[in-house]
């Protein structure tokens, strides 16, 4: 007994647990099953944590086909008979040891997810978050991780469209990479993994099982520490080209109806994919271990269930249509093996040959898991005091700052990074990385898909309601700032060890104000992923919520893009000017402070904002729109300039339009719900007025003119320095990765 | 006209090829599995770009021995149109139907943007519909386009006139500055001898609609469908 | 019978690979390198049989497949 619960202590079982999985079971489990109950109840998989708290997202909505939880990933309904399929996920762990194959083989888990329910992915995006550009190891984290994440997504001829890279010393030596994947089917193609019907056979499909990537959930599920190192075998190589096959031949079966369920063998490989498969349905399972496929020799049941080989899916075949399943995985030279039944009942019977492996209640494993209500403990929030913001001496020459953070990481051109990935592939991307969101078009509909994939770091850690609020209001401005309709979200939660109740506390305040920015923009949440313990020996990164939201345009002629059109265009800027400067970029890159208060957050604002930009861009009034974020006004002026193709300047005018407030919290201020437009001159009466309609401020602030960005005694650069500044920034870190 | 275009396990730019075929140009146009042997019946084929057999020994290596290569290289030793793009010139040149090799980019790394690429020869059946010294636009994707020959063959090239894309500045300038890949003598495609089969690492079939922000790659294949008309 | 076949870019063409490689090694301080040059080696077992007859069989694979003879060089070593 003493025995059997030190190795069920060795594997993430508590005492309570193993009390209560002996007690139904009616006896010692042994030690396939420890591993098994240990893998399945770990963080990673069971979110024993974190579910308590997610329940308070708003998960309901009309155009909802799959609730969160429901799915490997959410789905929404978006009309003419079509769905999108999309979710996030974390890959920072793995990526931090091996940053290529740790970054590939997240995106290629992420991929799985979407092409299990039917659909073809057509876009990835990802945030990646890394420590200081200037250290070398930084450096080679961004090489391998950017290298990995375009090698999978080339190869698998899916585009790599958007998203968004941060740097902050905060994440030094903890990168974070999320990968989201974007999918579109049929609405009736839409598969689940839910397995069904009693002697319907149990499909191994892909790769061979090997001892790599050996208890990577419970891996996950550990501080990062100097001994993750030794953990090296818990990484995976990743095989794009085997998951190509994969994914065409999955859509090939779906489309001839023969499969019942699918999933990825992902986290807790074998284990997690079958039980799980199996709960969904209320069905039972049995399956013959010696029949799965195997790399190495000698591999225990313990092994086999508990391994993450990448690239193998599990499949419920309709029973009579077996030939024709086999004869679509021979096409796509597939090695696909019967390995089980769906049985009646809820018992999971494991096999190994002849000899029982395991046998253990389906139930148990997948709904037993132990629910932690953590404690939370609230940590004051650090504010630049009035007294402080006085006191901060203000810079002599402004267009020296608006330098500064052109060429600083975060506000940069990420250039370098998306022109390694193919972003084009498809031939959807009508809008590519690099604006507010990325667009692609529907083939066959007059519709475009609009998405965008943004965390706030420092904003949450600052002050965790606000920086969920934020998170949210920002990715839905980024989608209203194309003209399109923000439909739904998904995230990913990156935050420290939750066992400590500080950590705990910012992460609840955090979804609180997700789920509430949520709720009122009418976003619902489909799904996401949670992703605790990153810490590093110098304590845990800033708490980073990810959110990748999808919108749909409508008329995809209708699209609005960020650059100035033409000289002559009025500017104007709509929402409120206040005198913000916390937590900004600004603060950070300029005084090298990190202190709020994090920028207010009104949400029927926000929302009378995304309105009204589906107004403007319906009647066709707005010629060019940018929000404003990191870096504020003068980095927003300053992209809308450099992103022109004709390379159009702006005149700022003098004028009450400033409401006497330091040209510090107006420039770099990053004040909330404000989106900066231009218009041709007779619209603007049109365009000012729709924005009064809809409750909301606007001015005209300047016109097109020129090429330099002019603010007469106060800023002056030309569109030809800053667009060296902010396309070169990286190239000058990290050296050319080509020529020009 | 009729268009196969050839589809290997790996390929990735098939749907786009056939959609810019059919949808764009109104071409009649189908895949062909790579397993597929005795093509009849086609004006054309294409072997569109992707990472054939995951490029896993050297790009197009793999692929150039599919069933379907042995009746692309009689169909091509008939004179049949062929057109390798990206991967697809790649495994033309691992079937000895072009000549010539690809290295990896000078830079090392992946490269995905449009480039600006001169016509050097707009009297081939692929470029008719071009300018003789026109730039053009279209975008590049790929590890490995750095193109590379002997000197010998660089100049039977050169004197037979089968470079027919060039990387060059705006102005038509041959500039290491515009060679993105380090190609030797800024090569972006090739046709062989008899000149019925191209091979280019450029993506005509991306350039193909004003939605997608250029349309300079569409003329490649008008060119092709004027050429066999007349 | 086990072959290993050493497969790297002829002389006459530029590697890139091994240029960045060489740059590397020189930032990490390693003084007085020349030249680096990088490539590829297969390991094959093969059924036992007529060695010469199996060395012709390999080497034209090489020239077929292993190895591309515009731009690289291969060299055969028999392991025992």
């Amino acid at each position: 007994m003493m025995m059997e619960q030190n190795v069920a202590q060795s594997l993430g079982l508590t005492e309570e647990a193993f009390m209560k999985i002996a007690g139904v079971l009616g006896r010692e489990p042994n030690v396939t099953e420890l591993g098994m109950f240990g893998v399945m109840y770990s963080e990673h998989c069971s979110y024993a944590s974190s579910k308590p708290v997610l329940k308070v997202f708003p998960t309901e909505g009309s155009r909802l086909l799959v609730r969160a939880g429901e799915g490997d990933a959410g789905v929404i309904d978006i009309g003419e008979g079509l769905a999108l399929v999309f979710k996030i996920e974390s890959h920072n762990h793995p990526s931090a040891v091996e940053p290529f194959q740790g970054a590939a083989t997240g995106v290629g888990g992420i991929i799985r997810d979407v092409f299990t329910m039917g659909a073809r992915p057509i876009a990835l995006l990802n945030s990646l978050r890394f420590g200081r550009l200037e250290s070398p190891r930084t450096q080679q984290l961004v090489r391998g991780v950017v290298g990995g994440i375009g090698f999978y997504g080339n190869v698998m001829g899916i585009p790599t469209v958007g998203g968004e890279v941060v740097f902050d010393e905060t994440y030094d030596g903890n990168p974070l990479v999320n990968a989201m994947c974007v999918g579109v089917m049929k609405a009736e193609e839409l598969t689940r993994a839910r397995a069904e019907g009693e002697h319907n056979p149990v499909f191994y499909v892909g790769a061979t099982t090997g001892r790599d990537g050996l208890g990577g959930a419970s891996f996950a599920s550990r501080d990062l520490s100097e001994a993750s190192s030794a953990d090296r075998p818990a990484v995976q190589v990743g095989d794009p080209f085997l998951e190509k096959l994969l994914l065409e031949a999955c859509l090939e079966l779906i489309q001839e109806g023969v499969v019942v369920s699918m999933k990825d063998m992902g986290a807790a490989g074998l284990v997690c994919s079958t039980s799980e498969s199996a709960a969904a349905g209320g069905v039972g399972m049995k399956i013959d271990l010696e029949k799965v496929p195997r790399r190495a020799q000698g591999m225990t049941p313990y092994e086999i269930l508990l391994s993450e080989s990448q690239e193998r899916m599990l499949l419920v075949i309709r029973k009579g249509e077996e030939q024709r399943a086999r004869r679509i995985f021979e096409k796509w030279d597939l090695e696909a093996v019967e390995i089980g039944r769906v049985t009646d009942g809820d018992r999971f019977l494991v096999m190994n040959g002849s000899e029982v492996a395991a046998d253990v209640p389906v139930s148990l494993l997948t709904r037993g898991a132990p629910v932690y209500e953590r404690e939370a403990r609230e940590v004051p929030q650090p504010v630049l005091s009035d007294e402080e913001r006085r006191k901060l001496p203000q810079p002599r020459d402004w267009g020296a700052v608006l330098d500064r953070l052109l060429d600083s990481p975060t506000i940069a051109s990420k250039r370098w990074v998306w022109e390694q990935y193919d972003h084009m592939v498809r031939t959807n991307t009508v809008v590519p990385p690099g604006a507010d969101a990325a667009v692609l078009r529907l083939k066959g509909t007059r519709m475009a898909l609009a998405v965008t994939c943004d965390g706030s770091g420092r904003y949450t850690a600052l002050d965790p309601y606000r920086g969920g609020l934020l998170a949210v209001a920002e990715s839905y401005r980024n989608l209203a700032a194309c003209g399109a309709e923000p439909l739904a979200i998904t995230n990913g939660l990156n935050f420290g060890n939750p066992q400590k109740p500080e950590v705990f506390w910012q992460f609840k305040r955090c979804v609180e104000g997700m789920a509430e920015a949520c709720r009122v923009l009418e976003t619902p949440v489909t799904g996401g992923n949670v992703s605790f313990y990153n810490e590093n020996p110098a304590g845990a990164v800033d708490p980073t919520p990810i959110v990748g939201m999808v919108g749909i345009l409508r008329d995809a002629d209708r699209i609005l893009t960020t650059g100035f059109k033409e000289q002559g265009d009025v500017v104007l800027l709509v929402g409120h000017l206040r005198d913000e400067i916390g937590a900004s970029e600004y603060l950070k890159v300029i005084f090298g402070r990190k202190l709020g208060p994090v920028p207010m957050v009104n949400l029927p604002e926000e929302k009378a904002l995304g309105s009204l930009m589906l107004d403007l861009a319906g009647r066709g009034l707005v010629r060019s729109s940018h929000d404003l974020s990191e870096g504020g006004l003068a980095v927003a002026l300053a992209e809308c300039a450099i992103k022109s193709s004709e390379g159009v300047g702006v005149k700022i005018e003098a004028g009450h339009w400033t409401q006497g407030l330091g040209w510090d919290a107006l420039l770099f201020g990053e004040g909330a719900g404000r989106m900066l437009l231009t218009a041709k001159q007779e619209h603007e009466k049109e365009v000012l007025e729709a924005a009064s309609r809809h409750g909301l401020p606007a001015r005209r602030i300047g016109i097109c003119h020129g090429r330099e960005i002019l603010i007469e005694r106060v800023l002056q650069r030309s569109v030809e320095e800053m667009r060296h500044l902010y396309e070169g920034a990286f190239t000058r870190r990290l050296g050319e990765t080509h020529v020009r | 006209m009729k268009f196969g275009v050839i589809v290997f396990p790996g390929t990735k730019c098939d749907h786009d090829c056939l959609q810019v075929l059919r949808e764009v140009l109104g071409q009649e146009a189908r895949p062909v599995w790579h397993k597929e042997t005795g093509l009849a019946g086609f004006d054309c084929l294409v072997l569109p770009g992707g990472f054939s057999y995951g490029d896993y020994l050297r790009t197009g290596a793999i692929a150039r021995f599919s069933p379907v290569m042995e009746t692309v290289i009689q169909y091509a030793e008939r004179g049949g149109a062929v057109i390798g793009i990206c991967n697809g010139f790649q495994i033309l040149l691992e079937a000895g139907l072009l000549p010539g090799a690809m290295l990896r980019n000078r830079t090392l790394s992946f490269i995905c943007r449009d480039v600006t690429l001169r016509v050097d020869n707009a009297q081939t059946l692929f470029s008719s519909l071009y300018r003789a010294g026109e730039v053009i636009r279209m975008p590049i994707a790929h590890g490995e386009g750095n193109y590379y020959a002997d000197s010998e063959t660089l100049a039977r090239l050169l004197g037979r006139r089968q470079i027919v894309l060039r990387y060059a500045s705006p102005e038509g300038e041959l500039t290491e500055r515009d060679n993105p890949n380090g190609s030797l003598a800024s090569i972006a495609g090739i046709v062989n001898e008899r000149g019925n089969v191209l091979g280019l690492m450029p993506h005509p079939e991306r350039a193909s609609e004003a939605a997608l922000g250029g349309e300079d790659g569409r003329r490649l294949f008008e060119s092709l469908i004027h050429s066999l008309k007349t | 019978m086990h072959a290993r076949v050493f497969v790297s870019l002829k002389r006459s063409v530029l590697d890139p690979q091994g240029k960045a490689v060489r740059g590397a090694l020189e930032t990490l301080g390693l003084k007085g390198i020349e030249d680096v040059r990088q490539g590829k080696f297969f390991d094959l077992e093969l059924a036992d049989g007529d060695p010469a007859e199996r060395g012709r069989e390999l080497d034209s694979l090489c020239q077929k497949l292993l190895a591309n003879p515009v731009i690289e060089d291969y060299r055969i070593e028999w392991v025992t």
